[in-house]
């Protein structure tokens, strides 16, 4: 068994949390870049000419690229022949968030209850997916989740009458009712079959695909294509603005489904589409 | 080519606004979103006094991150205006006339900006950096116990906004939309 400290487990994610918040990827500003370049209204080449400089203020002042520094939402998989000393997975990810948070001025977003609404000002709880894997190492992806793609998202239990045209028709409209925002041009993940909490997840799990890479499946990256044009035909465009770039990229992820279901849920994200990872 | 404009704005400049206007913004802005808008709302209906002058002020709807040493503030782009349409009519009615956020808005707001001759433009959502460096002061006004949700006056310097709905009608988004959707047919 190979051991891992909970304290390096702690100090690990407070620098995803900080870094996660201000550093823009590679892959989602070369994104914008391609975006600026094809985009064809004036007011939607402006709006991205001024999220690439924003890109470059949060990287060069180290400043949250978005006030909205999310719900903190981890991916973990773990190796089985680690074993965490000095404490629980769960506390470790928890206080590196606290301190991440705190020491990187990145805003408490969280309210303790969803119904009496008052902010737990340490952005804690967070959210974590375990996923328990071969080998004996421990990765923790950070994906700071904002209100704004999270509210604009959806999941609809369709019939599998409906098929890949009812599937179609409720992404867009999703996209649609999301428009300027949900942040645009957007990042769409698709989840389409398992079961009614699954759905959801495989469809953020979508997101976190490297941007633009197609589905290894080809009925799947055919429709990713044909997604992807629909939602730039809409002209939503760049912060709504109008334009010829509404999304930057449809990633659709599937699961084996019920004989009697199609759920397919959408889950967006802003075009600050960021997010971290490291390997212990 | 963008409107340079300074606020407080005359009245006839304000509503000389229209829809699809590119606007920079120097003066003060009050930050006001959900917390605070349930705050306002619930101390009018009482009948009590509101720690700002609903006619004179620009209310911005965003909730900043805190305040890093060297910087007057943090990240501060908008957040989306359409959680606000619950209590935005009621406002209107009592003088607010000018707000900034992202998103479009319900149609009983969009009817009351035309009633009371009011303004609602948008700045760029993710752009939360960039504006944060727009803003050369910034300082707590009133419910300071909200944190990010406390209602604060940003003095700022050429901040983008774009006019979405203006006093005669005019809706910026809806007009874009028929400019720019291409009717893609779903294919069967």
């Amino acid at each position: 068994m190979r051991k891992i400290h909970a304290t390096t487990i702690r100090n690990a994610v407070r620098e995803l949390c900080i870094r996660a918040n201000a550093e823009l990827p590679r892959a989602t500003t070369a994104a914008l870049r391609e975006a600026f370049s094809k985009e064809r209204s004036r007011l939607g080449k402006e709006t991205l000419s001024l999220l690439l400089e924003n890109a470059r203020e949060g990287a060069h002042e180290r400043v949250p690229l978005c006030q909205d520094t999310g719900y903190a939402v981890f991916f973990v998989e773990l190796g089985q022949e680690v074993r965490i000393t000095g404490g629980s997975l769960k506390a470790a990810l928890t206080s590196g968030v606290r301190q991440g948070y705190r020491q990187g001025f990145l805003r408490a977003s969280i309210v303790g209850d969803p119904l009496l609404r008052k902010n737990t000002r340490t952005n804690t709880p967070c959210m974590i997916h375990y996923d328990i894997v071969r080998g004996d190492k421990l990765k923790i992806l950070f994906l700071p989740k904002g209100g704004g793609g999270e509210n604009a998202s959806a999941l609809k239990m369709l019939r599998p009458a409906d098929g890949i045209a009812g599937a179609k028709q409720f992404v867009i409209e999703t996209v649609r009712r999301a428009a300027a925002g949900a942040c645009p041009p957007i990042v769409v993940g698709v989840g389409i079959g398992g079961t009614f909490d699954s759905c959801p997840l495989i469809a953020k799990k979508a997101l976190l695909r490297p941007l633009g890479r197609r589905s290894k499946h080809a009925l799947y990256a055919r429709l990713e294509r044909e997604l992807l044009k629909e939602i730039n035909n809409t002209g939503i465009g760049p912060s709504g603005f109008g334009g010829s770039v509404t999304a930057l990229a449809v990633h659709v992820e599937y699961q084996a489904c019920h004989i009697a279901s199609l759920p397919v849920a959408v889950n967006i994200q802003c075009n600050a589409h960021r997010f971290r990872s490291i390997t212990l | 080519m963008k409107k340079i404009l300074t606020i407080p704005m005359q009245k006839e400049v304000l509503s000389g606004l229209r829809a699809g206007d590119a606007l920079l913004l120097s003066g003060d802005l009050y930050t006001a979103r959900d917390a605070a808008h349930k705050r306002l709302f619930d101390l009018l209906r009482k009948g009590r006094k509101i720690p700002i002058d609903l006619r004179s002020v620009i209310l911005y709807y965003t909730g900043p991150t805190p305040t890093p040493p060297g910087r007057p503030i943090g990240s501060a782009g908008p957040t989306t205006a359409g959680r606000m349409d619950s209590y935005t009519p009621f406002l209107l009615e009592r003088g607010l006339r000018a707000m900034i956020g992202k998103g479009p808005r319900s149609n009983e707001v969009k009817d009351a900006i035309k009633k009371y001759g009011a303004v609602y433009m948008a700045a760029i959502g993710g752009l939360g950096a960039y504006l944060g460096r727009c803003v050369t002061s910034c300082k707590v006004v009133a419910f300071r116990e909200l944190g990010p949700e406390a209602i604060y006056r940003l003095g700022v310097k050429d901040f983008p906004v774009v006019v979405i709905n203006d006093g005669t009608g005019g809706d910026f988004y809806e007009a874009t939309l028929k400019r720019w959707s291409r009717a893609g047919r779903i294919r069967r």
